[in-house]
């Protein structure tokens, strides 16, 4: 049985159905996200060369988020914290990043006849996605989703429901997305911030992390053991560091980018 | 190696002194943040757990300060790395210059960190529960070294550079 078996027993049979239900829907949603790579990937090859790496990107950021959400860390998460953070660190943070990198607008608006293009185009532009592309919201969606699942009744929630669970994944997943496109994206953003503000959302971002890691420490979320917690605070923690750290390399390459002289100083041999 | 230093360090002058200021900045920067984050944070803070960044309040607030030091502590450690790229694209890097620039950091932010929190503030101690004066010797003392000799090895680099 594939997903959530778990629940199978003393739970009823209409909840057993939303959990077959919610992981029919996450697997449809990764074949989706797959398949429709692959498709734009087809007709924008007439437009010349589309790097390898970035289609790698995407689809190991898939396979995170599948990871994630179906299969052996998704069984483990309900009755183990530990796991539910390994689930957390592959949807919320390494997934949205490989995903990020994978390219997917630029890839879609090559694929994507004219007209269909630049009403792609007007829909980025358009204010409610500048607001939710800035590194602020994107960050303060992250972070309050973050503190509303560790610090209230919500992660009981997570494994007593289908659909709060399903919603709470898909937050975690979509807010990951933004805050990485916003801080180091490599799709075109018309009303991208400058390095400054990035980097100081960065940077209050890795605080507030570390500090909800080190909260699920000392005062895990109700009926969780104390081991457990911190096990599970310990990945969250340093976890959490490898992929901030990656992302403030990420950072300072496209400062390095924005910043190349016009002409270099000195030749390069005398 | 002698020869192409010195004249790369005539070129870097003739374009002016912000490549210089830059390896300077980005080596105080990297050994502030290595200070900060691998001295302090994981050896003292996570790993001992002699202190924390802020001890007068309560855990909350100790855990909360730290969290805002420990990204500060990445931050200026990648940006000192950042700068140094961004400098050597622009100019030679005198190396000498670099390293001394980088003890200065360390030793400098060492013993900002024993003044102003251990001792003017008095918002974290060395240690709880023992004899202070020995660990504030050594913390002090160890700082005053690694900076007097970052300091001695950025001036040669230095009066080299400017004859």
């Amino acid at each position: 049985m594939p997903g959530h078996g778990g629940h199978s027993g003393a739970v009823p049979l209409a909840a057993d159905a939303s959990w077959a239900l919610l992981d029919a829907l996450i697997v449809a949603a990764l074949l989706v996200a797959v398949g429709g790579y692959l498709r734009a990937l087809r007709s924008a090859r007439r437009r010349g060369p589309w790097p390898a790496l970035r289609t790698t990107s995407w689809m190991l950021g898939a396979l995170c988020a599948g990871a994630a959400t179906l299969g052996p860390i998704a069984i483990a998460a309900p009755s183990s914290l530990t796991g539910h953070m390994l689930a957390h660190l592959l949807l919320g943070m390494l997934a949205p990043l490989l995903l990020v990198l994978g390219a997917p607008v630029t890839l879609l608006l090559r694929a994507l006849p004219v007209t269909a293009a630049r009403r792609l185009t007007r829909v980025l532009r358009s204010a409610p996605l500048r607001v939710l592309t800035h590194p602020v919201s994107a960050a303060v969606l992250n972070a309050g989703g973050l503190g509303a699942l560790y610090a209230t009744d919500l992660y009981g929630l997570v494994h007593a429901s289908a659909l709060v669970h399903g919603i709470v994944h898909v937050h975690l997943l979509l807010a990951g997305y933004l805050l990485t496109a916003a801080l180091v994206g490599v799709d075109p953003d018309p009303h991208r911030a400058s390095i400054g503000v990035r980097a100081a959302v960065l940077l209050a971002f890795m605080a507030v992390h570390s500090i909800i890691a080190k909260r699920v420490y000392g005062a895990p979320p109700a009926g969780v053991e104390a081991a457990d917690a911190h096990v599970a605070s310990q990945l969250m923690y340093y976890g959490g560091d490898v992929v901030d750290v990656t992302l403030l390399v990420l950072l300072g390459l496209a400062w390095l980018r924005a910043t190349r002289p016009r002409r270099a100083a000195v030749p390069a041999a005398a | 190696m002698t020869s192409t230093s010195s004249r790369g360090g005539a070129r870097a002058s003739d374009a002016g002194a912000e490549p210089i200021r830059r390896v300077v900045l980005s080596g105080v920067l990297f050994g502030a943040g290595i200070a900060a984050s691998v001295v302090d944070l994981f050896l003292f803070h996570l790993v001992l757990q002699w202190h924390h960044f802020y001890d007068l309040g309560t855990t909350e607030m100790a855990i909360a300060a730290d969290g805002f030091f420990h990204a500060a502590a990445w931050g200026m450690t990648v940006a000192g790395l950042f700068l140094l790229v961004d400098a050597r694209r622009r100019a030679p890097v005198r190396w000498s210059r670099w390293t001394g620039a980088v003890l200065a950091g360390l030793g400098g932010f060492q013993l900002l960190d024993a003044v102003v929190n251990h001792k003017l503030l008095g918002i974290h101690q060395v240690r709880y529960d023992v004899d202070l004066l020995p660990y504030d010797i050594a913390w002090i003392g160890s700082a005053v070294v690694v900076l007097a000799i970052g300091l001695v090895v950025l001036r040669r680099s230095r009066g080299r550079a400017e004859r």
